[in-house]
């Protein structure tokens, strides 16, 4: 009687290569189409190439100055990537640290979340006087700095997102502190961590750009577009912004796959 | 099994006989200091409690919301501390007793964590106490055989329906071997029907295994049909007011709700509720703030 009760609520299958297509053809269709619509747009207004680039025009300046685009992307990625690895591992321990004493919960966490809102790019001329205008390590600052904020203020939430039967229901079997921490809080936090970690990505990548448009070697992607819109040599700076998004979206991802490894629930639950 | 007569309000009701209750609570009192800003004066959730449970026993706690019968299992399992009287359990100190494990939890929300299989759910609180882990396993599967989920061992919670994860919670409850199995109603969340299949289940449990149960309840109906004694509680301050033992025939199927036993039994005790909100010696006000509430 039970065990027929039992199977009325099984796993759904996951979905297959042909779902997984299925399922990501309308989006790649509406990306296609915007650039067609894109193209036709510029073709048929005849829109000037310093107000708008076509598309193909853009695929053109892509293969054409690819090295240099390649070597600019670098640069920046470099920047980004240690931006995220400074404000990640910071904001991180500065969560841990925060959620577990109460006090500086109370004291620190709500200077954190009006810090959260400043718009800390403005401080980037005065970081890159900071770490040296022409070092990586001033963009690498700026993006950290806006990582930070996320990061911690969602793992304190994340480390205190235990429901409070979980944990008494630890505390009934006289669980330590550690142990609770372990098995419950930061398994808990993950969905927390990992949201914070999407948005880092994207302010990272935004922030060391913007840094570099206040001043930067010219192998870097912010003055590779500054330098190129100055000349009105706009299919360049498009073709450098293609490349800016390609590390957003690749980051991006990126950290999903990671979220599929480490924390899988996260993503499954709710039926993915 | 010697079932004790029912006391009347605020006198000791203790079962005779054995080597001691494994639940023993006397003079027992709980009182919530006014914190947040809604409260402002203390409240008085718990007065009095004398009440002794038997091994073996399944004793449910009813009565009105607010009538403490949660807060009284949470002092029983030490999840929050009695602010007088004693608390014995197992014949120790509750905060002793559950150091030593003696309790298994059940809640109202399942509490399976999403990140766990059901069977590593189960062996979570074997993890706590660090047993090896090929008998963590045995001990897990074990227990999910008893509550009929063996081949969902590998799903995750999210997979399940409500009624599946409270039994994994039930699983999970019994893998240490509790001395005394604490349910807040379990079983509220969960509709009728499953409601009734469940209490079946808990009752075969419940004989397999011989452990003491106590079970909070709304239900009136659910109390008799599981318990060997149902305890009535009334509110403001919360006290037991009514004892009722139950006297079926110890092992019930589907046919128990159909007793003229059954009835005259669930009928005691809606009339012991009902006289439970004058018979507790509240004044005539706090009764009134009661009801309005």
């Amino acid at each position: 009687m039970i065990a027929g009760a039992a199977a009325d609520r099984v796993a759904p299958p996951g979905p297959g290569l042909g779902g997984r297509l299925r399922e990501w053809a309308p989006a790649a269709g509406a990306f296609l189409g915007a650039l067609a619509a894109w193209e036709l747009l510029v073709r048929g207004l005849g829109l000037k190439q310093f107000i708008l680039p076509s598309p193909v025009a853009i695929g053109a300046a892509v293969g054409q100055y690819l090295p240099e685009l390649w070597a600019a992307t670098s640069y920046t990625l470099v920047e980004i990537l240690l931006g995220l690895m400074i404000g990640m591992v910071a904001g991180l321990l500065a969560g841990i640290v925060t959620a577990r004493f109460g006090g500086f919960r109370e004291s620190v966490l709500p200077f954190a979340i009006a810090a959260n809102s400043v718009p800390i790019i403005a401080f980037a001329p005065i970081f890159n006087n900071w770490f040296g205008i022409d070092k990586q390590l001033s963009k690498a600052m700026i993006a950290a700095v806006i990582c930070f904020f996320p990061v911690m203020i969602n793992t304190v939430r994340g480390l205190t997102s235990a429901s409070p039967a979980a944990l008494e229901l630890m505390r009934s079997y006289a669980a330590s502190d550690a142990e609770v921490f372990r098995k419950v809080r930061i398994p808990a936090a993950m969905p927390f961590v990992f949201t914070a970690l999407r948005v880092a990505t994207t302010l990272a990548t935004i922030g060391a750009i913007i840094g570099e448009y206040f001043g930067a070697p010219k192998v870097s992607l912010g003055q590779y577009i500054v330098t190129y819109s100055s000349y009105l040599n706009f299919e360049r700076s498009w073709a450098a912004i293609v490349f800016a998004c390609a590390i957003g979206i690749g980051l991006y991802v990126a950290v999903v796959l990671v979220e599929r490894v480490v924390a899988p629930w996260t993503l499954e639950r709710g039926g993915g | 099994m010697t079932v004790p007569q029912g006391g009347a309000a605020a006198t000791p009701v203790r079962a005779p006989g054995g080597a001691g209750p494994v639940v023993d609570l006397r003079a027992v009192s709980k009182v919530f200091a006014a914190a947040g800003r809604g409260a402002v004066r203390p409240v008085e959730a718990l007065a009095g409690i004398d009440l002794a449970i038997e091994r073996g026993e399944f004793v449910s706690l009813i009565g009105p919301s607010g009538c403490g019968k949660s807060t009284l299992l949470r002092v029983i399992g030490d999840l929050t501390p009695a602010t007088t009287g004693t608390v014995t359990v197992n014949g120790k100190a509750a905060d002793r007793a559950r150091r030593d494990r003696d309790y298994g939890m059940v809640f109202q929300a399942p509490v399976l964590f999403d990140w766990r299989t059901v069977q590593k759910n189960v062996e979570l609180p074997l993890e706590i106490i660090g047993r090896p882990r090929g008998e963590r396993e045995a001990r897990a599967r074990e227990m999910l055989d008893l509550v009929e989920l063996a081949e969902f061992t590998g799903h995750h919670p999210w997979q399940l329906s409500g009624g599946m994860q409270q039994r994994v919670a039930i699983a999970r409850a019994l893998a240490l071997d509790p001395a005394i199995l604490l349910m807040d109603e379990p079983f509220g969340a969960l509709d009728e029907m499953t409601r009734e299949r469940m209490n079946l289940e808990l009752l075969r449990i419940w004989e397999r295994t011989g452990t003491t149960v106590v079970f909070v309840t709304h239900s009136i109906p659910e109390a008799v049909f599981l318990s060997t004694r149902v305890v009535v509680m009334s509110a403001r301050p919360g006290r037991i007011t009514d004892v009722v033992p139950v006297d079926l025939p110890r092992s019930r199927g589907v046919e128990t709700r159909e007793l003229e036993r059954y009835f005259e039994l669930v009928t005691r005790v809606r009339e012991s509720l009902r006289g439970g909100e004058g018979a507790a010696g509240a004044p005539a006000r706090v009764r009134a703030e009661g009801l309005s509430a």
